[in-house]
C-alpha cells in the first residue's frame, strides 16, 4: 500500500554522511510529518545532531536525497537536467527552517533586538518597524521583553538561548531544528528554556525536531521518539513506547545509562 | 660643521610643505590597502581553485619583493607598456599594493578569528554568504584587528621616503634639494628625523588607545 505523503515535510533517502573515515549517517532513512514533534535521541557520536546539521544544509550530504516539503534539497534542474543544488537553491531552503544552537551563536556586535530583527529584514525583506514588532512580541513570548536593548554578552546562558529561540522563530520558519539547546547550560538554567520550548509545542503547529539529552522533556514534549547508534535509527515510536518499553537492546542499555546518571 | 638651529628653522616651511605630500600619499595609500587587501582577502577564499591559488601566489610575490623595486617597475616598466603614471600616483598605487598584500593577512586573521558557529547561524536564518560576511562576521573581525593595521600604517608612512626615488616631492626629496641648494644637509635630514619621530609617536600612542578600545570590544 504506497503511503500518502501529503502531509509530508521532511523526507531522508538512504542519506550517507561520512567525516573522513568515519560514517555518521549510515543510509538513514526518515520521514518527518507536518506538525509532527520529533525527539531525537542517542549516545553522542550516533548521528542526531548530523541530521539536523545536514537538513539545515550546513553539512552536504554524501549519498541519498534529502526532500523538504518535497523539493529535493541537493539538487536543482538547470537546463532540464538534474544538477546539485546552488546557493540560492540552498538558500530558499533555509529560510524555510529555523535552527537553535547548542552555544547559542548570538550576533555578539547586535543587541537582542538586532539580532531578531536582521534576517526578517533583510532575508524576508520586512520593514524595520514589522520586524521590530515580530522581534518584541517573540521576545515577550520567551520571558524577555525587557532585553531587547541589552546586548548578547550581558545575558545569562538561559536568557541568552531564549533569545536565540525568538531569533529563529522570527523568520516563521515551517520546521524548527533544536541541536541540543540545553547541553552547554548550567543545570539551574536548564528549566526556563525547556519550559520556553514547552510552551512553543503547546502554543503552535509548527515542526520540531528536537536532540536532546533530557529523556523525561522528551518524553513530554515528542509524538515520536527516535533512538540513533551508529548512523542508523535503531527504534522510533510513541514516547511511551521507546522511552517506557523499549524492544531494543541497544535502547535499553543507554537508556539504563542515562537515567543511572 | 655643527648643527645651525636657525637654518633648520628656516628649511622648516618647505619640509612642513613635503610633509603635505607624504602624509597625502600615506593616506590614499592605506585607503587604498584597506580595499585591496579586503578584495585580496577575498580572492582567496574563493571557492574557484584556479582564483585563490593565483590570489596566493601573487600574494607572494608582492611580499617577497622589495617596495623599492615595485615603485621602479610601475614608475619606469610601465610606461614601455604604453602606461605613464604620474610620480604621485604611481607612488601610492605601489604603496596601496604593496601593504594591500600585509593588510590582507592582517584581514585573514581576523576573519579566522570570527567562530564558525556565526557564520552558520547567519545562514541557518537564510542569509546569503555575501550577506553574513558583511554584517555578522566582518563587524566582529574588525575591531581586533584594528591595532594591526594601525602599525602598518605607521609603517607605511616611514616607508613614504622612498617615493623620492620615483620624484615625488615629498619630505625627504624637499630635505634633499634643500640640501644640495645650501650644501647643509645635517639641518634638512635632521629635522625629517625628528618630524618622523614625533608623528610615529604621536600615532603609537593612538595605536595604544585603539588596542585598549579593541580589547574592550573583542
Amino acid at each position: 500500500m504506497p503511503e500518502d505523503r501529503s502531509d509530508e515535510l521532511v523526507r531522508m533517502e538512504g542519506v550517507v554522511k561520512r567525516f573522513g573515515e568515519l560514517t555518521v549517517l549510515d543510509r538513514l532513512d526518515l520521514s518527518v510529518r507536518r506538525g509532527e514533534r520529533l525527539a531525537l535521541i542517542g549516545p553522542s557520536g550516533s548521528g542526531k545532531s548530523t541530521i539536523l546539521r545536514v537538513l539545515m544544509t550546513l553539512e552536504p550530504i554524501d549519498a541519498g536525497r534529502v526532500l523538504f516539503d518535497g523539493t529535493d534539497v541537493w539538487s536543482q534542474t538547470r537546463d532540464g537536467r538534474e544538477r546539485p543544488a546552488r546557493e540560492p537553491h540552498l538558500r530558499a531552503v533555509r529560510r524555510r527552517i529555523g535552527m537553535v544552537f547548542q552555544h547559542f551563536h548570538l550576533f555578539p556586535h547586535l543587541s537582542v533586538l538586532r539580532n531578531c530583527t536582521e534576517a526578517p529584514i533583510r532575508v524576508l525583506g520586512l520593514e524595520p518597524a514589522a520586524a521590530e514588532e515580530r522581534a518584541r512580541s517573540l521576545l515577550d513570548r520567551v520571558g524577555l521583553a525587557d532585553k531587547a536593548e541589552a546586548w548578547p554578552a550581558q545575558l545569562s546562558g538561559g536568557q541568552a538561548q531564549r533569545v536565540a529561540i525568538a531569533r529563529a522563530l522570527a523568520m516563521e520558519p515551517e520546521l524548527m531544528l533544536f541541536d541540543e539547546v540545553t547541553s552547554a547550560l548550567d543545570p539551574e538554567l536548564v528549566g526556563e528554556v525547556l519550559e520556553v520550548l514547552r510552551r512553543l509545542a503547546r502554543e503552535t503547529d509548527t515542526t520540531l525536531m528536537i536532540v536532546t539529552h533530557q529523556m523525561r522533556f522528551a518524553g513530554e514534549i515528542a509524538d515520536r521518539v527516535l533512538f540513533l547508534d551508529g548512523g542508523r535509527i535503531v527504534e522510533q515510536g510513541p514516547p511511551a513506547e521507546v522511552l517506557e518499553a523499549p524492544t531494543e537492546e541497544r535502547t535499553r542499555h543507554f537508556l539504563r545509562r542515562v537515567l543511572d546518571a | 660643521m655643527s648643527f645651525d638651529l636657525g637654518h633648520a628653522l628656516d628649511v622648516l616651511p618647505a619640509l612642513l610643505r613635503g610633509l603635505r605630500v607624504t602624509v597625502l600619499a600615506t593616506l590614499l595609500g592605506m585607503g587604498l590597502a584597506l580595499v585591496l587587501g579586503l578584495a585580496w582577502t577575498l580572492l582567496r577564499r574563493s571557492r574557484s581553485r584556479a582564483v585563490a591559488l593565483s590570489a596566493e601566489l601573487a600574494l607572494e610575490f608582492v611580499r617577497s619583493t622589495p617596495l623599492l623595486v615595485q615603485l621602479y617597475l610601475l614608475f619606469f616598466g610601465l610606461p614601455s607598456l604604453g602606461i605613464s603614471l604620474s610620480p604621485l600616483t604611481a607612488g601610492v598605487l605601489g604603496l596601496g599594493l604593496h601593504y594591500a598584500a600585509y593588510v590582507s593577512e592582517v584581514y585573514r586573521t581576523g576573519i579566522d578569528g570570527v567562530p564558525r558557529g556565526q557564520w552558520e547561524a547567519g545562514l541557518a536564518l537564510g542569509m546569503s554568504r555575501g550577506r553574513v560576511f558583511r554584517t555578522i562576521v566582518l563587524p566582529q573581525a574588525m575591531p581586533p584587528i584594528l591595532p594591526a593595521l594601525g602599525n602598518h600604517l605607521v609603517a607605511m608612512f616611514k616607508d613614504t621616503p622612498l617615493l623620492a626615488t620615483i620624484t615625488v616631492v615629498e619630505m625627504l626629496q624637499v630635505a634633499k634639494l634643500e640640501g644640495a641648494r645650501s650644501f647643509r644637509y645635517l639641518e634638512p635630514m635632521t629635522m625629517v628625523g625628528v618630524i618622523f619621530l614625533v608623528l610615529s609617536l604621536i600615532a603609537a600612542a593612538l595605536i595604544r588607545r585603539v588596542e585598549r578600545w579593541s580589547a574592550r570590544h573583542a
